[in-house]
């Protein structure tokens, strides 16, 4: 165990830690856009960067990615973080003038858009936070999506914007997403889903009848765990 | 081919037989096919050389060599004529024969290929009298000029690989103290301690340990790295090894532009006869130590050059970067330990090898030791690569081996560090150029590009595009790079087309401290200074673009208007024949007149004219 100050607290953290993780825990709220429990951190939103002191180097680092080490001193709230959090999301808040998440976010931080930033046309609601692209080749396990291009054209999509064979369908790249962006609908007897331009047949459970999970998935997850298809025919409410 | 050397005295002997069979008083002839030269044409004289030989019964006679860059592009193609060193520049490609009857033959000179040095009208025979050389500390680079870059012979018989053999008679940690001591400091940018990195790298835990030679140069008008590499990958390459058994790595990594061909091309054959000879590979020269290395071809993003997005693309992935919290030297590439040196920095240890770190520190100041290749871009009239030891003043580079601004006009800014450098106002000129004094003035070593502007340059259409070259380089990963610097690059534009707004030269430093703290890597971080070098030292002129929509230098086009000075204009029509939308117009001999609806301002008229007579306001 070490010992390292946050915001003038006193604080005993496991070595090796990451600052987020150990100021999340004693209570010290650090706004994130990429930062989930259930996929490695990447450090690209930039929103949770804190001022970290260590002997006498004093720097900004992002608190998702760095981690704590004895007499540590963090602070999570100096100008100059605020700065760089209003820069960002001033900067978001251009890129996605639609989203309401960011606003909603804005408006806790009190930040305002600069007025100077030209909002963005074309109604693009990602943030290239990447959480879904980690969560597909991470959680899922499948890598359907990734980036194409760089800089300001990235974008998320399947390999060369075709119908991926390797997507099952899942949706759990639309659960992620923090702004809405990727749109996944079905149909209204819930009998198909869309997603990533491609239509996935879903199953309906033997025991309920309701529409419950793509056919890609279920053969996947059977692949996957051993489990057999049958098993997984029945949904999980009536398990 | 080679045959295997299995010693070190089986090199040693190699070495003298090569040395022995070279005369130096024996005739010979040099010419120059680094990238520069070959683009005038330097292959058809090459071959006319070849053939005119041949004609002659000259063939063997004479030492003939193809070397790699010299340095002084600007004066190519350059023939070098043995052993007196003739020195004869601006070659025609059909001036083969008349050089090998006049001079090789009878030791004639020929006036008229000689170099005439600006300053003082006098015509200069040899090659190291040239002021542009004569004022230069030519160690890496100087032996580009002795070497044929295909031959391991010419390079064994100026000694090469015996600082390779020299090493592997020391203990490892003797030649990283060695390193250390002779402070070698990172050539691609950073200037960080090489013989710290390689120590970590030798104490880190995990194995495979990899050696790896940055040399995805990417800064535009930088071409120190290219030259080496095309020019001597021996030298490269016997660092690398050196590096590689201090280390106690065995596999290495050369990284390289695909849009280098010539780079690519050179250390191939040089990776092939190193391991024929037996200096790469299974059991080096018999000493046990093995090592060997792959080429990796570039996929041409400027970000790659960053450590750690380079290792991502060598491991296949997108070249992206991802914080460095823990050092390369612990978790780099495959999250292995991993010690990564720009071309220069590996082309520099052999020398520190042979002649000691104490020797090495002789040369340089106080923090930053050694010689440093610039390349020297711009206005400027000896456009070239240059070595000088570090220390050396910018006005030294400049005007006395640089030669000045062409046609006599005013310096007024000197961009260092490449895209993310900043840019260096006159009054600034005497500054030693080190690694810690260029960083004091907000500009930076990077990889050593050096673009020249004069009083034509207007500073916020310079940092315009630079901002721009960065917004296309920025691999996307981060919010303040990815979407900070395109913003940057809006206002920039908005400024150089006349709607910049009142605040905006605030708000772009603003930005700028917020993309400085908050991007993810160097490149991010980095990204705002020419933005804020600019503003520091020129805000004058983002002052005169803002508020009197006036651009001071006549670049900005939305800003300026053409016309003629009657006063000067001697009528000799030369605008009128250039101007490609007949706006420039007049009778021979009377003032010409240029009419604003027609005129697209592309400054024709005012480069054609000799007696300065357009007004650009």
């Amino acid at each position: 165990m070490i010992n390292l100050t946050i915001d003038n607290r006193k604080i005993e953290a496991e070595s090796g830690r990451f600052i987020l993780d150990v100021a999340r825990e004693n209570g010290i709220v650090i706004p994130t856009l990429c930062s989930h429990e259930s996929i490695e951190p990447t450090g690209s939103c930039r929103l949770c960067v804190v001022e970290a002191k260590q002997g006498k180097r004093t720097r900004i680092v992002t608190s998702c990615l760095y981690p704590v080490a004895e007499g540590m001193v963090v602070d999570t709230k100096s100008e100059r973080v605020k700065a760089v959090r209003s820069l960002v999301l001033q900067l978001l808040l251009a890129r996605c003038p639609e989203s309401g998440q960011l606003k909603e976010m804005a408006e806790e931080m009190g930040v305002g858009p600069e007025p100077r930033f030209t909002p963005d046309q074309d109604n693009v609601k990602c943030i290239l936070c990447r959480m879904c692209v980690r969560t597909c080749e991470k959680v899922v396990g499948v890598s359907a999506i990734g980036f194409s291009y760089r800089g300001t054209e990235k974008n998320v999509c399947t390999p060369f914007k075709e119908e991926s064979a390797t997507c099952i369908g899942c949706g759990a790249c639309a659960y992620i997403c923090p702004t809405g962006h990727i749109e996944m609908t079905t149909t209204e007897t819930g009998d198909t889903r869309t997603i990533w331009e491609r239509t996935f047949k879903m199953k309906a459970c033997k025991v309920c009848g309701r529409y419950f999970a793509p056919e890609d998935q279920l053969a996947y997850i059977s692949a996957k765990t051993g489990v057999p298809a049958e098993e997984l025919a029945v949904c999980v409410s009536c398990r | 081919m080679m045959s295997k050397m299995k010693s070190f005295h089986e090199l040693k002997s190699v070495q003298e037989r090569l040395k022995a069979g070279r005369d130096p008083k024996k005739p010979s002839v040099t010419i120059c096919v680094g990238t520069g030269c070959l683009a005038y044409g330097t292959q058809k004289l090459v071959d006319s050389f070849r053939e005119e030989l041949a004609k002659r019964d000259l063939t063997g006679k004479i030492d003939f060599r193809t070397s790699g860059c010299h340095g002084f592009c600007e004066r190519g193609p350059m023939v070098v004529i043995g052993p007196e060193n003739t020195f004869y520049q601006r070659v025609g490609l059909g001036d083969a024969a008349e050089i090998i009857d006049k001079t090789l033959l009878k030791g004639e000179v020929i006036d008229r290929l000689l170099y005439i040095d600006p300053a003082t009208g006098e015509k200069i025979v040899r090659e190291d009298d040239v002021p542009f050389y004569k004022k230069q500390t030519r160690l890496v680079f100087g032996l580009n000029f002795k070497v044929d870059p295909e031959s391991l012979e010419d390079y064994l018989a100026i000694d090469g690989y015996s600082a390779l053999a020299k090493a592997m008679t020391m203990q490892p940690e003797a030649i990283i103290q060695e390193v250390i001591k002779a402070n070698l400091r990172g050539r691609g940018g950073g200037g960080f301690p090489a013989g710290w990195k390689w120590d970590e790298t030798r104490k880190a835990d995990g194995e495979p340990k990899y050696v790896i030679c940055n040399a995805d140069e990417g800064d535009p008008g930088a071409y120190m790295d290219r030259s080496l590499l095309e020019g001597n990958p021996h030298l490269v390459l016997e660092g690398m090894i050196i590096g590689a058994y201090a280390i106690g790595s065995h596999e290495g990594y050369i990284y390289v532009r695909n849009e280098y061909p010539l780079a690519v091309k050179n250390i191939h054959t040089a990776i092939r006869q190193a391991r024929e000879a037996g200096l790469l590979g299974e059991n080096i020269l018999g000493s046990g130590f093995s090592f060997d290395v792959k080429i990796n071809r570039g996929g041409g993003a400027f970000v790659c050059g960053e450590s750690s997005a380079l290792f991502a693309s060598l491991e296949g992935r997108a070249g992206e970067p991802r914080a460095k919290y823990i050092h390369a030297t612990h978790r780099g590439l495959y999250d292995k330990p991993t010690n990564l040196n720009n071309v220069e920095t590996w082309a520099n240890v052999p020398f520190i090898i042979n002649r000691g770190a104490d020797w090495y520190c002789g040369i340089g100041t106080a923090g930053s030791k050694g010689t440093k290749i610039f390349s020297l871009v711009g206005k400027i009239n000896n456009t070239g690569l240059v070595e000088v030891p570090m220390g050396t003043s910018l006005r030294k580079i400049v005007f006395e081996i640089g030669g000045g601004i062409p046609e006599g006009r005013k310096f007024k800014a000197i961009q260092t560090g490449g895209p993310s450098g900043g840019c260096i106002p006159d009054k600034l000129l005497d500054l030693p150029v080190d690694f810690d004094e260029l960083t004091k003035i907000g500009s930076m070593m990077g990889s050593g590009g050096m673009i020249v502007m004069d009083e034509r340059n207007c500073m916020v259409d310079v940092a315009r595009y630079f901002t721009n070259f960065l917004v296309s380089e920025s691999c996307g990963k981060c919010v303040p790079c990815r979407e900070g610097i395109r913003r940057m690059r809006d206002i920039l534009v908005d400024i150089c087309e006349g709607k910049g707004r009142e605040g905006d030269v605030d708000l772009l430093e603003k930005m700028a401290k917020g993309i400085v703290d908050g991007a993810l890597c160097a490149l991010g971080n980095s990204a705002p200074n020419p933005v804020m070098s600019t503003i520091r030292h020129f805000r004058d002129e983002y002052e005169a673009h803002v508020r009197e929509k006036r651009c001071p230098s006549g670049v900005c086009k939305a800003l300026i208007t053409y016309s003629v000075d009657a006063e000067k204009c001697t009528g000799c029509t030369l605008c009128a024949k250039v101007c490609p939308t007949k706006a420039a117009t007049g009778e021979r001999k009377k003032a010409h007149v240029i009419d604003p609806e027609k005129c697209t301002k592309c400054g024709a008229c005012r480069e054609s004219c000799k007696f300065d007579a357009i007004i650009v306001r």
